[in-house]
């Protein structure tokens, strides 16, 4: 029961594309887990099915020992989570926003003020909790998911690509709010990066994933020993290739054009 | 139940809070007023049919209700494509909460949105028969926003993005309401138009808020509520059934 997070026999299929290919990892309690991989490679989709977002198509996850296919609603409740695009109400504030989310998590009524405060003034957003969200930068939307991630005390917080498009000076200090709080409540963190220099300087342990299955899981330095490569981008470019892999196109900024020109 | 309670909140917070767009959403209804109301209304009363605005009042509240709640219920394909729907799918609750708690903030939108239109029809002129049958007609106006809402969350839930928006406005929202007899009196038409108002929710809706308030029905009442009640406890659930197999 040590490993917090289980992935037994993982497969997601779309169609006849096999986003997952048969992926089983253990994370243990407590631990910084860094999930790299080329744009395409299954990180996306791997999250969102330990989220209960998405059904796999096949194998089981179990997180905190409770089986996310089977029984969701209490699996939801054992983590947080910081998707890769924003997931915030632009149109609230960013205390109506967490007010939101902690009614949907039953935080309890007593609770709720002192936890908001808390969590707000740890990403040093207190003094703006009462602006609307739409008026937030990019680096204060993140810091407010993080805090909205954190309000109903998860065991385990998920993370994907947490600072992706932010200046060096918020993601350093994403990594250190987040590195204290895994100190200080021993929180297992689940991320996924494309800066290489993030995941070695953070990360007790990294998962490299390419083409739909897990090629390598150790520590930074094991992973630089294995291939002979002095950093981890060398280390990654070798196990993975140096070829440009291309996204599949969401449709989402196709929407986004859409959506603008509706709204006026 | 909580749960339920904070997604209806949420949907009044953002109605609330964007005047420019709730006043602009009564802009139509006031030209449909103006316009059909006063340029048709002689035409109308020469062909023995009395007042038309008070025919066309009750008509024009459904039409505001009627896209409104439509509305509401596709936002969620917003919702999903801003990310926001994913902050409430990973949440602990049933998807039955979630569609639940958004319809009935949007049909309250929706209701609220029409009861702005039936003040602004009794400023230009409109006169309400019975004030006594007042209750009964808001009842009505809840039962549409709610039958609207529903579906335009069904819809929501079925279409990937919102490509497919102009064609549910064109071929589906915009056809059930000039069809639905809030334009023009369903008695007297040729068959095929009465026809297909026994097939169109709209028209029950019109009916049972106009003979409300005016005490002119084609349907009779009784039939109305029933039917409204009906449809809208069949959508419910036909929704929340589409809804709860949206993955994130």
């Amino acid at each position: 029961m040590d490993d917090i997070i289980q992935a037994i026999n993982l497969t997601k299929t779309f169609g006849n594309f096999t986003a997952v290919n048969n992926v089983s990892f253990d994370v243990p309690k407590g631990e910084i887990f860094a999930f790299l991989g080329p744009n395409g490679a299954g990180k996306t989709t791997t999250i969102k099915m330990l989220t209960t977002l998405l059904r796999p198509t096949a194998g089981t996850i179990k997180l905190n020992g409770i089986d996310t296919i089977t029984n969701p609603e209490k699996a939801r409740k054992t983590f947080g989570i910081v998707f890769q695009d924003p997931s915030l109400d632009d149109e609230l504030t960013a205390m109506e926003n967490m007010e939101f989310h902690a009614v949907l998590y039953k935080v309890p009524h007593k609770e709720l003020k002192e936890r908001i405060e808390k969590f707000l003034s740890f990403v040093e957003l207190w003094d703006r909790r009462n602006d609307l969200v739409k008026t937030f930068s990019g680096g204060m939307k993140r810091r407010l998911e993080i805090a909205r991630g954190l309000l109903h005390k998860p065991e385990i917080l998920f993370l994907d690509e947490p600072t992706q498009g932010l200046d060096p000076q918020t993601r350093n200090k994403i990594w250190e709010y987040l590195q204290n709080l895994n100190k200080e409540t021993q929180i297992t963190v689940f991320f996924t990066i494309h800066y290489m220099e993030e995941a070695q300087a953070v990360a007790q342990r990294i998962a490299i994933m390419d083409h739909g299955k897990i090629i390598e899981t150790g520590t930074a330095v094991k992973l630089m020993e294995q291939t002979q490569t002095k950093s981890l981008e060398k280390a990654f470019l070798k196990l993975t290739g140096t070829a440009i892999r291309d996204e599949e196109t969401s449709g989402v900024d196709k929407l986004r054009a859409h959506a603008r020109r509706w709204r006026g | 139940m909580s749960a339920v309670y904070i997604l209806w909140k949420r949907e009044l917070i953002r109605y609330f809070r964007s005047r420019a767009r709730l006043v602009g959403s009564l802009g139509q209804p006031l030209l449909f007023l103006v316009a059909l109301g006063f340029g048709l209304g002689p035409i109308f009363q020469r062909a023995g049919q009395g007042n038309y605005f008070q025919f066309l009042g009750p008509g024009v509240v459904c039409m505001g209700i009627l896209f409104t709640g439509v509305f509401a219920g596709i936002q969620v394909i917003w919702d999903r494509q801003f990310g926001f729907l994913k902050e409430t799918l990973v949440a602990p609750i049933s998807r039955f909460e979630i569609m639940l708690g958004k319809t009935l903030g949007g049909a309250t939108v929706a209701f609220i949105q029409g009861f702005f239109v039936l003040l602004l029809t009794m400023i230009i002129g409109f006169r309400v028969q019975n004030i006594f049958l007042i209750p009964l007609a808001l009842i009505a106006m809840f039962l549409i926003a709610l039958f609207f809402t529903a579906l335009g969350i069904t819809i929501a839930s079925i279409l990937e993005d919102m490509q497919g928006f102009q064609l549910i406005m064109n071929f589906v929202v915009q056809p059930v309401f000039f069809l639905s007899g809030a334009l023009f009196p369903l008695t007297g038409v040729i068959s095929f138009l009465s026809i297909i108002a026994y097939f169109n929710p709209l028209a029950y809706g019109v009916d049972a808020v106009r003979g409300s308030l005016t005490g002119i029905t084609h349907f009779g009442l009784a039939m109305d509520f029933t039917v409204l009640v009906i449809i809208s406890s069949i959508l419910l659930a036909i929704g929340s059934y589409l809804f709860s197999k949206v993955e994130g």
